[in-house]
């Protein structure tokens, strides 16, 4: 559950939701793709408050975004090139010459034109990613959505995918929102971070004011200390009271 | 007093199944309608509703000719030995047409649509939601269900009364194998009475219409548990079984209430 929660986004700017597993980053997500409409509050994305909409609404809104899944979220069933395709396909009526030439600007922006005749079982984890990323920039979006873009990337995936983020929000010109805990990686690519921890907004700044935060939960996260605000021992009745019954 | 609270507790848990179910029966109902009522997408674009008769109805089709042609031969078996008692073995071509269109058909060719066409959609359709391609979808601003489900649904209601036509034409060509050519019945006697007794409106309409109904049903279970599965291993893997079980209950339950409006009453079954 979310509480206190009060951000605002510039446009065209790169912004990290960043915290531990739980905290409530993707819920907040949904709510800003308006999966999940707020019980008190509003929530305003590009221009529209998300809880005035009806589907088409929705709808209309989500056409000017872009969403990057955790895991690609590719179509299996389709090819590299057809899911690229696909968005376009969906709410544009192109000519096929236009539309092959847009997804292989799409394929070529992420590196991949290469494989476009590949089936998504046949990429690499890092590789999906990319291709998704073509995906959600389809429609040229002007708000990119992405969830925990760097979850099981080895380290080159890790860097070509932050790279992409920033040089795609930077020549769209649109607004990208990261959400994610890998910490470190991320600092390196956002203009501005927002900390959350039990469903609030604990710290905010730019990457420099995060990584110097006096927070102990910040230290704790940033600087991967197994001790802190958030212990080691999941809460558990006293370890001697459970170990009893055994000795008896 | 402990009977009585046990038997206020088991109340209790039989009415909360009970409103359970009913509430699932509603849901499912609702999104039945939803379905429907977006199925322009399906229709529209028929190419996505071709695709899905290949997938339901065409990679169905050699279990579907296999187990019609295998039963057609068995009923030509057992029907002659019945039938050679009473004097009556040239009946045996209207014996096995009648029992494969009006029956056999549209139940077994039903039973094994479910297994084979229901069970990979309610998996397709669960897993895509499990690895969030219908999530994907909603964000790109299209609907899943008239993009993913409705050509799903309709590519199996058009599927299921052909597979039926099939299996029975299959079944009735091995009731000639064998009680023809194996056994040596009149083929004369053999086709010309089962064109005598066979009726298009009572006997081929009818059966066309089990298969039909049958064929919403089994895919409508079949999307709606895929859709409605929980997003694990383990709700799909459900979700697959409840589709199997509940489409194979819902098939032998029509079949009786349909043979009961079809075939009684004074009718030319009787």
């Amino acid at each position: 559950m979310l509480r206190d929660i009060n951000l605002k986004i510039a446009r065209g700017s790169v912004v990290g939701i960043m915290g531990q597993s739980g905290c409530g980053k993707t819920t907040l997500l949904r709510i800003i793709m308006g999966a999940y409409l707020p019980s008190g509050g509003t929530a305003r994305v590009l221009g529209e408050l998300t809880g005035k909409l009806d589907r088409e609404g929705l709808y209309r809104m989500r056409r000017k975004m872009g969403m990057l899944f955790q895991f690609g979220a590719l179509f299996t069933d389709m090819s590299v090139y057809e899911n690229v395709a696909f968005p376009l396909r969906e709410h544009a009526e192109l000519p096929d010459d236009l539309l092959r030439d847009l997804v292989l600007l799409k394929l070529q922006a992420v590196g991949l034109r290469g494989a476009a005749r590949l089936m998504p079982t046949e990429l690499s984890g890092g590789m999906a990613r990319r291709v998704a990323l073509a995906r959600s920039i389809a429609l040229d979006p002007q708000l990119i959505l992405y969830d925990e873009p760097f979850t099981g990337l080895d380290p080159i995936s890790f860097g070509v995918i932050a790279r992409l983020i920033r040089e795609l929000n930077d020549s769209l010109g649109a607004t990208s929102i990261i959400v994610t805990h890998d910490v470190q990686e991320a600092l390196g690519v956002v203009d501005y971070v927002y900390f959350m921890a039990a469903g609030r907004v604990i710290a905010q700044g730019t990457p420099a004011e995060i990584r110097a935060s006096s927070e102990p939960f910040v230290n704790q996260f940033v600087n991967g200390k197994s001790e802190g605000p958030v212990p080691f021992h999941y809460p558990a009745p006293d370890y001697g009271a459970d170990l009893e019954p055994a000795a008896a | 007093m402990q009977i009585v609270a046990a038997l206020r507790q088991r109340l209790e848990r039989l009415g909360a199944g009970v409103t359970s179910h009913v509430w699932r029966l509603g849901f499912a109902s609702r999104f039945l309608a939803y379905l429907v009522v977006h199925s322009g997408t399906a229709l529209r674009r028929f190419r996505l509703t071709i695709a899905e008769i290949y997938f339901a109805g065409v990679l169905s089709l050699i279990i579907i000719l296999v187990s019609g042609l295998f039963v057609g031969m068995v009923l030509a078996l057992q029907g002659y030995d019945t039938l050679q008692r009473f004097g009556a073995s040239e009946s045996l071509g209207v014996l096995v047409a009648l029992s494969l269109v009006r029956e056999l058909g549209p139940v077994v060719a039903g039973l094994l649509f479910a297994s084979r066409a229901g069970s990979a959609i309610t998996a397709e359709i669960g897993l895509m939601k499990a690895t969030e391609q219908l999530s994907a979808m909603e964000m790109m601003a299209v609907d899943p269900v008239a993009r993913v489900v409705a050509p799903r649904f309709w590519g199996g209601v058009i599927s299921m009364p052909l597979l039926a036509a099939l299996f029975s034409a299959m079944g009735i060509f091995g009731g000639y194998l064998v009680g023809v050519q194996l056994i040596g019945v009149d083929a004369g006697a053999f086709w010309s009475q089962m064109q005598a007794a066979v009726d298009l409106r009572n006997d081929i309409v009818n059966g066309i219409i089990k298969s039909v109904v049958f064929g919403i049903a089994v895919t409508w279970i079949a999307v709606f548990e895929g859709y409605d599965a929980p997003p694990t291993a383990e709700g799909v893997s459900r979700a697959t079984t409840r589709t199997v079980v509940t489409s194979s209950l819902a098939i032998l339950a029509l079949d009786f209430v349909l043979t009961a409006l079809m075939f009684t009453g004074g009718g030319h079954g009787q």
